[in-house]
């Protein structure tokens, strides 16, 4: 049994990773702050029910996901969220280096990377349909473990397994296709350039 | 341990998700292994710039009324301390 008169000062440091995360949920500020302002107040009521001693973060996590699910994501429709083909794994490394790093010339792998700006990367997650959306967000970008990932989406692990996989290899894919915009990466033989 | 097998653990192992022992062979395959090393280099210089670049900053706005709503809700809980 927590105090609540504990709850701000245990909660609050992790207001920015709780934003960030609102961002990439709801994709808009307004709607972002709205959901990790919802999510202090829950917490703060509900903190008679945590656990002392476990984790604090995702249980802040789980309350986010569960108010972003029951109020936010059905107040919009999301018509530019298409899932793309499976391609190939590992799609992004494939192609800029590595595994078929015959080509001369290329720009290495770590340059590419780094050239990658912020907009992107955050465009490219935004992007991805929201079940596999949230599974990277909480594995790659908040260090979640599959266990804690399977409880905050209250899903079993082999699903969280199943959607990181599929939805990390649609973020390389669109990582990659913003490398080739920007010339970054050349374009696969056959393609006309846009 | 070969190439293909590595590659098809690597996200449980770059995830932690292994026993010990599955893990200290695909360490010692990517040991003996600069290919595969340097794919599973890749993924993990590309979660770092995943991770670094998908963060925002909270607004100075959302950080007040946060701690303004609680510290209402702490008044309301315990009127007497207010």
């Amino acid at each position: 049994m927590a105090d609540q008169a504990e709850f701000a000062e245990l909660a609050m440091p992790y207001m920015d990773q709780l934003y960030s995360a609102a961002m990439r949920m709801t994709r808009n500020p307004a709607d972002a702050e709205d959901l990790v302002q919802e999510t202090y107040l829950r917490g703060y009521r509900g903190f008679g029910g945590f656990k002392a001693g476990t984790n604090l973060r995702a249980w802040l996590f789980k309350i986010l996901t569960n108010t972003y699910i029951n109020t936010y994501r059905a107040k919009k429709r999301r018509p530019d969220e298409t899932e793309l083909d499976d391609k190939e794994d590992y799609v992004l490394y494939r192609r800029i280096g590595g595994l078929e790093a015959a080509a001369a010339e290329r720009t290495p792998e770590s340059e590419v990377l780094d050239a990658m700006p912020d907009d992107a990367v955050k465009q490219a997650l935004e992007a991805l349909p929201e079940q596999f959306r949230m599974a990277v967000l909480l594995a790659d970008v908040e260090g979640f473990s599959y266990k804690e990932i399977a409880k905050i989406m209250d899903v079993p692990v082999g699903t969280v397994m199943s959607r990181l996989h599929r939805g990390r290899k649609q973020l390389q894919a669109r990582l990659l296709d913003f490398a080739q915009e920007r010339g970054l990466v050349p374009e696969p033989a056959g393609r006309p350039a846009a | 341990m070969d190439c293909d097998k590595a590659f098809h653990r690597m996200y449980h192992y770059l995830d932690g998700e292994l026993t010990v022992w599955r893990r200290w062979v695909i360490t010692r395959h990517l040991e003996q292994c600069p290919p595969c090393g340097q794919g599973f280099e890749f993924e993990v210089e590309l979660r770092q710039v995943i991770a670094s670049r998908c963060r925002d900053e909270v607004p100075e706005g959302l950080r007040r009324r946060i701690a303004e709503s609680i510290g209402m809700e702490v008044d309301r809980d315990r009127p007497g301390l207010a």
